[in-house]
């Protein structure tokens, strides 16, 4: 009898052992931060379930996360500097770097084999190799007499080993081309406008686009040809106008394509703006319940996801792109602080901070299909980001 | 010996302050406000308050800054920069909690 248990034992152990590294593909997984525990939950969003919990991160306030093109690591961003490598399929820490004082974000090289952090503290930027997390070069955002140290926003990825981003105090966009990873080349776009924010690449990665927060309008610079230089597009976007408050910075990562439409948070406006990105001109403004933070499009572009800043953080707004009217006003918890789609957009996950809770939606029926508990939870992000440039 | 000497006027101080708090904001409301900052703040200040795309709030980078600068920032923002005002959610006690609390280190939010 006691050799039977002991048998059993080690077949239930041994099971228990390949339940844990179960075969599967990384395809539908996801992570989402639980901000103030410095946790990721993995979550497999075929299931709608969390299937485990990595601890460890840091300060995980205002976290952000870019995947390995095979979609089963995740580099998580930490605002403490940390930058954290972790296997989705293994449920653990790969490996591990406090890189720098304070960070904001970081993006992947078309390839797969970089991996950037954009720094607040000291302002610049890290590569590292994607492997191993080995520091292969530190651009410092120097400006002016070349003292000061600007804050680095809006990193993206870019065709050709290239990251652009843009200094917050310089009011530059620079393009880093990293060919040769040890040895960066940097070409510098000055007086670009000031204070840019944010930024993103749209989905084809040819045209950058930097928000500025210190006046109207948008410095773009496409990709193709930065010899052309950054122009100025959007610019009478507010003009003559008193903004309101903004009580929490808009994103752009999520910045909506829609067919040739782009539809983007306005700053100090409760507006959603759109734009024709034929001719980069404002095409219309859809009057939403407060100021936007993220803007995003439904991967079939069919309608737009909005939460915004306080005091309406606890609303979701959906837009039909087609009549471009406010169809719905979701509520899904306290402190909406982001939104990330399925892979083809059947579903939409909801983060609410002050309810630790994720509400998944069908984006059909607008039905609540899952709800997970989360403690805190922040950013959601998906394997299919792996995918796509600007992501 | 060196921590205790710098906790107990703190804990005077904070006894000696008590009655002010119950005056202007109530217990309740303090929590609110402690998550409010570490939450709200937190997404331009950092979570643990020490900076973001906003200036660091930690005591020791606040420095000697007056308690009435804080309050006068936090109520009507920094204009040319991307602090609002918060003067439609705080009142004139709640952000003069808020500047004494951080001036001798922001409470934690849970």
């Amino acid at each position: 009898m006691r050799a039977n248990a002991a048998v059993i034992a080690a077949v239930l152990l041994f099971s228990a052992g390949c339940a844990q590294v179960e075969l599967r593909g990384s395809g539908d997984l996801g992570v989402i931060v639980e901000r103030s525990a410095g946790r990721l939950q993995v979550v497999d969003t075929t299931r709608q379930a969390s299937i485990g919990a990595i601890a460890g991160l840091g300060d995980l306030s205002h976290a952000s996360v870019v995947y390995s093109r095979d979609g089963r690591y995740a580099y998580v961003f930490g605002r403490d500097g940390g930058l954290t490598k972790v296997d989705l399929l293994r449920l653990r820490i790969e490996r591990r770097v406090v890189q720098s004082g304070n960070s904001i974000g970081g993006a992947i090289s078309q390839d797969g084999k970089l991996v950037t952090a954009a720094n607040y503290t000291p302002g610049g930027v890290r590569v590292f190799d994607a492997d191993t997390l080995e520091m292969l070069a530190d651009i410092p955002a120097t400006y002016g007499d070349g003292g000061q140290r600007a804050k680095v926003v809006g990193i993206e990825d870019a065709a050709g080993s290239r990251f652009a981003f843009s200094l917050f105090e310089a009011g530059e966009i620079w393009v880093a081309d990293l060919s040769v990873p040890r040895a960066p080349k940097i070409q510098k776009f000055r007086d670009i406008g000031r204070q840019p924010y944010d930024a993103l690449v749209t989905l084809d990665g040819r045209y950058y686009l930097a928000g500025l927060f210190g006046e109207d309008g948008v410095a773009m610079l496409d990709l193709w040809h930065p010899e052309r230089g950054v122009r100025r597009v959007l610019p009478g976007y507010g003009k003559g106008e008193q903004p309101l408050p903004v009580f929490k910075m808009p994103h752009l990562e999520g910045w909506a394509m829609a067919g040739h439409l782009a539809f983007l948070p306005a700053v100090g406006r409760h507006e959603v703006l759109v734009v024709d990105t034929l001719t980069w001109r404002e095409a219309g403004r859809i009057a939403v319940a407060g100021q936007p933070v993220f803007v995003m499009a439904q991967p079939d572009g069919r309608q737009i996801w909005v939460n915004f800043a306080l005091p309406d953080n606890d609303k979701v707004q959906v837009i039909d792109t087609e009549t471009r009217q406010v169809t719905r006003t979701l509520s899904p918890g306290r402190a909406v602080l982001h939104m990330e789609f399925t892979a083809r957009g059947e579903s939409v996950w909801i983060s609410a901070r002050d309810d630790n809770r994720v509400t998944v939606y069908d984006t059909a029926t607008f039905e609540r299909k899952a709800e997970l508990a989360v403690e805190q939870p922040s950013g959601i992000f998906f394997t299919v980001r792996a995918l796509r440039f600007g992501f | 010996m060196r921590r205790a000497s710098v906790l107990w006027p703190g804990l005077a101080l904070a006894c000696a302050l008590a009655p002010a708090y119950a005056d202007g904001v109530a217990p309740a409301r303090e929590a609110e406000l402690v998550r409010l900052v570490r939450q709200d703040c937190g997404s331009c200040h950092g979570l643990t308050l020490k900076g973001g795309l906003g200036p660091p709030l930690a005591a020791a980078a606040l420095g000697d800054k007056p308690a009435a600068y804080l309050k006068y920032t936090i109520l009507y923002g920094r204009p040319g920069t991307p602090m609002p005002p918060w003067r439609a959610y705080l009142t004139e006690a709640d952000a003069e909690w808020i500047a004494a609390r951080l001036l001798e280190g922001f409470p934690d939010a849970r």
